[in-house]
């Protein structure tokens, strides 16, 4: 039943990635694809009526992290406190520029929004990215399963590690590409003309980045995390999540090249749904390492609810996600099509 | 200040922020169901725009709520971490349920709902917004349901390690608390958006703008209002006296300033409750009410704070006692003054008697100040409990979290707050202004 958990929590969070993922991408790229102001106000319709939908995944996996496993909801968000709530205020910030954006028409007011758009998304990208580096990393769990990090020490993923060192970052940084990849992808997929072209080719300048970084990420992880190897050789068909997500990444390439946009968009999710589950797998049963102790790591064992919790949880979650995916087919698809900048004006 | 006190003043004031909004949207959402119905059944154009109108208000708090209600989710993690662990078991299903059942239903919804109308026509737009409706009260239903826990734990078993272990699902959801606390908390949120629409329409009747309007949101919120200000004075808010008397008997005895046991025990409507000599000092009492109120019965005897052990008494007696009192004070005083325009409205002279335009105008306030109070009522009547009766609050404090982290982020969210209610009131008083489009012609 808590393996069961442990893949329902990470699906939630990659779906979490996937489909808040691109409207974040869309709002880091935001001020290089649109130029004018109706081109970003186009932008922003393309993410406007879904990126609430989409944030949602954020808390339901939060809540269903919490009831699963609640000794890791409660070591983890204490443990990452600062950087946590500066987390929250950034999904303040962006939440705000979306809503309030169009409610004035003034010169002024246009230019600010848009800032705090993009700006809260490329932050929040660079943190949600740190975040999941200091999960493969491992933080200083005491017996009780607690721990409290400083923002940084010496910048080095040592004994004594911050919320960021210098491979937090890396993974930071990894996923600020990986996002604006896909949010280009998404706002080619979703407009016309200019904005589309632009869009198709900051997609083809960052997609050199994402190759760049994830190569290095990988690499680091593996020799900062042992446990890694050790899952990876104890299950060997393991490989196939790395394999597909290499494989998706070069698709992303080809396709946007053929102008395939829906097919680029695509192969972008599966490249990000297939790093996070590589990293699950990786991580698993772990929930969180101890860098330390490994006796002191959170484990699906340790962390998880009893066992009627977990099972009455079935009862409703399925088909609350059944629910789910019917409102998210008739969102999308009462929004399908492209956005055009004549709309705006 | 020591750490807990931070904490405390942490949750505390962020959720009351974000409740806010909330209060507004969940009434807004009914009041607006119902301009769409009689849009519908009447084929009258003029209904629909007013419903327009309130969607844009209602777009505003929801963007508000959103955004206010994201740091209350993480809070228990992050500031409650030692309740989080050993009650996670069991509210945890209830706020994941609400994750997974109501704001994915209102934010799928809400967009179809905002920007659909053209393309779906009448009835799959009035569908669009009952489901928003329906997401929204849900959304408080699960809420009110894992605070009706805290407030009177049920279904649940003690753990190997000292956690609440979930042992009865339907037990949770059925809590005896829960029923009187969704119904009280719902009306309270109905008044709210009510007494706002017949604000806003009085608004526009003084100033002799959008008069058509003003006359629908004048009537239709003066109806929704009274209504709905019946229901939180009996059967509700009496149905919670009464489990709170039966329940958390220290806590009422601190509510209305009761210090010492009497049998035929007075109400007192005034006082201030003195805690170094423990008596009320100028007090305004009704002789016996609070026993016939409480059991029915004008001789019968209510503990006073004196019966229990100090240390389980609630920590701010004034406070408790004073919210409390703002809360009453203002249900009766709705209660007059809805009752006096619900009678002109029926005679045919409301929208003439500006005089009472005026009370309603100013009137828009008070419901959240109610709110408010009965919020604060609830929790520091909970006090010194986190979990009722099973959990002190100091034991589910995130004791790795000092004081200065916590202090640090509570100013970063009274700035950050403060510039949001300054924007929050700018948009609104903007849309107000503007107000509702005339309706073209049947
Ligand atoms: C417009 C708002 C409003 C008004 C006029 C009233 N209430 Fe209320 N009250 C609330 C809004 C509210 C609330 C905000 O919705 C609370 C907070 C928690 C809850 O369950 O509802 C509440 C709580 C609350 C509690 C505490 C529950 C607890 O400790 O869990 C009691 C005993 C009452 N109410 C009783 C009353 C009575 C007897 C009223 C009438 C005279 C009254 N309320 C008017
Ligand atoms: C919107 C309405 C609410 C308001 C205005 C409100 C207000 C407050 C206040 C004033 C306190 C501080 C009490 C004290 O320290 O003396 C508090 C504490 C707290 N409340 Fe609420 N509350 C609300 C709803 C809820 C709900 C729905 C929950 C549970 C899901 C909840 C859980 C808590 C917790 C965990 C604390 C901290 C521990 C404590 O001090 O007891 N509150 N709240
Ligand atoms: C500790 C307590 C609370 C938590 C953890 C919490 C959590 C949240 C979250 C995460 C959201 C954003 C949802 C989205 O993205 O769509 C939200 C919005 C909302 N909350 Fe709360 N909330 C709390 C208190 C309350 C209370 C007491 C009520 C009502 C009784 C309430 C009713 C709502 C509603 C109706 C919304 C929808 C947005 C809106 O209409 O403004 N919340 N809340």
């Amino acid at each position: 039943m808590e393996t069961i958990w442990f893949w329902l929590v990470a699906c939630m969070l990659a779906a979490y990635v996937i489909f808040d993922g691109f409207d974040f991408g869309a709002g880091i790229v935001h001020f290089f694809v649109a130029r004018t102001n109706d081109e970003r106000s186009a932008v922003l319709s393309t993410v406007g009526p879904v990126w609430d939908g989409n944030e949602v995944w954020l808390l339901a996996a939060g809540g269903t992290l919490y009831f699963a496993f609640p000794t890791l909801y409660a070591s983890s968000f204490s443990g990452f406190y600062l950087p946590l709530m500066m987390v929250l205020w950034l999904l303040i910030l962006r939440g705000v520029s979306i809503e309030f954006r169009n409610h004035v028409q003034s010169p002024v007011w246009h230019p600010l929004w848009d800032a705090g758009f993009s700006i809260a998304s490329a932050l929040l990208a660079i943190f949600f990215g740190a975040a999941l580096g200091n999960v493969v990393r491992g933080v200083p769990l005491d017996a009780q399963g607690e721990f409290f990090l400083p923002l940084w020490t010496d910048w080095t993923p040592g004994k004594s590690p911050g919320i960021l060192d210098w491979y937090t970052v890396l993974s930071g940084v990894a996923a600020l590409a990986a996002l604006a990849l896909h949010g280009s992808l998404w706002v080619a997929l979703k407009t016309k003309g200019e904005i589309e072209s632009r869009a198709r080719r900051a997609a083809s300048v960052v997609w050199w980045a994402v190759l760049v970084s994830v190569a290095l990420l990988t690499l680091a992880s593996f020799s900062i995390q042992p446990r890694l190897q050790a899952a990876f050789a104890a299950y060997p068909w393991g490989w196939t999540f790395p394999f597909a997500a290499v494989v998706a990444l070069v698709a992303i390439a080809v396709l946007n090249r053929r102008l395939q946009e829906r097919a680029a968009f695509f192969s972008s999710c599966a490249f990000l749904g297939a790093m996070l589950v590589s990293a699950a797998f990786g991580l698993y049963p772990n929930v969180l390492p101890s860098n330390g102790d490994p006796a002191n790591s959170l484990t699906i064992t340790n962390a998880s609810a009893a066992q009627y919790g977990l099972h009455i949880g079935m009862v409703w979650f399925i088909p609350g996600m059944a629910l789910t995916a019917v409102y998210f087919v008739y969102a999308y698809r009462s929004f399908a099509g492209k956005v055009s900048v004549e709309e705006q004006l | 200040m020591d750490a807990l006190t931070v904490h405390r003043l942490h949750f505390a004031f962020t959720v009351t922020f974000h409740y806010l909004f909330p209060q507004l949207t969940m009434g807004l959402a009914l009041l607006i169901l119902i301009l769409k119905t009689m849009a519908l059944r009447t084929g009258n154009p003029h209904y629909a725009s007013a419903a327009r109108f309130w969607a844009k208000i209602f777009a505003i708090n929801f963007a508000m709520g959103v955004v206010t209600g994201i740091p209350m989710e993480f809070q228990f993690g992050t500031n409650w971490s030692r309740f989080a662990k050993s009650a996670g078991g069991v509210i945890g299903q209830t706020l994941a349920m609400e994750g997974t059942f109501s704001f994915f239903l209102e934010s799928s919804f809400l967009g179809a709902f905002l920007y659909g109308e053209k393309r779906l026509g009448p009835k799959a737009h009035w569908l669009t917004a009952l489901l928003v409706f329906l997401g929204a009260w849900l959304s408080g239903f699960f809420i009110v349901a894992t605070d009706a826990w805290m407030q009177h734990p049920v279904g649940y078993a003690i753990g190997r390690h000292g956690e609440m272990v979930l042992t009865s699902f339907w037990r949770v959801l059925l809590n005896p608390w829960l029923g009187w606390q969704y119904l009280h908390t719902m009306s309270g949120s109905v008044v709210t958006a009510s007494v706002a629409m017949a604000s806003v329409g009085a608004f526009y009747l003084l100033t002799r703008s959008h008069e058509a309007h003003g006359r629908t949101f004048v009537r239709l919120g003066v109806i929704a209002a009274i209504a709905a200000t019946i229901v939180l004075l009996f059967p509700s808010g009496d149905g919670q006296g009464r489990n709170i008397a039966w329940h958390q008997p220290a806590t009422l005895a601190a509510m209305e300033g009761l210090f010492d046991t009497e049998q035929g025990a007075p109400l007192a409507i005034l006082g201030q409750p003195d805690m170094d000599r423990h008596r009320l000092d100028n007090p305004l009492i009704v002789p016996r009410a609070l026993s016939f109120l409480t059991y029915q019965s004008w001789g019968a005897e209510v503990k006073g704070l004196s019966a229990f052990p100090p240390q389980n008494w609630p920590d701010s007696i004034p406070l408790l006692y004073y919210s409390y009192h703002i809360m009453v004070g203002l249900g009766t005083i709705f209660g007059a003054v809805l009752a006096f325009a619900a009678f002109k409205l029926w005679r045919g002279s409301l929208y003439q008697s500006r005089g009472l335009l005026w009370v309603l105008m100013m009137l828009l306030p008070f419901p959240y100040i109610a709110n408010t109070a009965g919020w604060i009522t609830a929790e520091v009547g909970r006090q010194p409990w986190l979990i009722y009766g099973i959990m002190r609050t100091p034991a589910g404090v995130s004791t790795q979290v000092s004081s200065g982290n916590a202090l640090f982020t509570l100013i970063g969210f009274l700035g950050i707050y403060t510039i949001l209610s300054i924007l929050f009131l700018f948009l609104v008083y903007r849309e107000i202004e503007e107000g509702p489009e005339p309706a073209p012609a049947a």
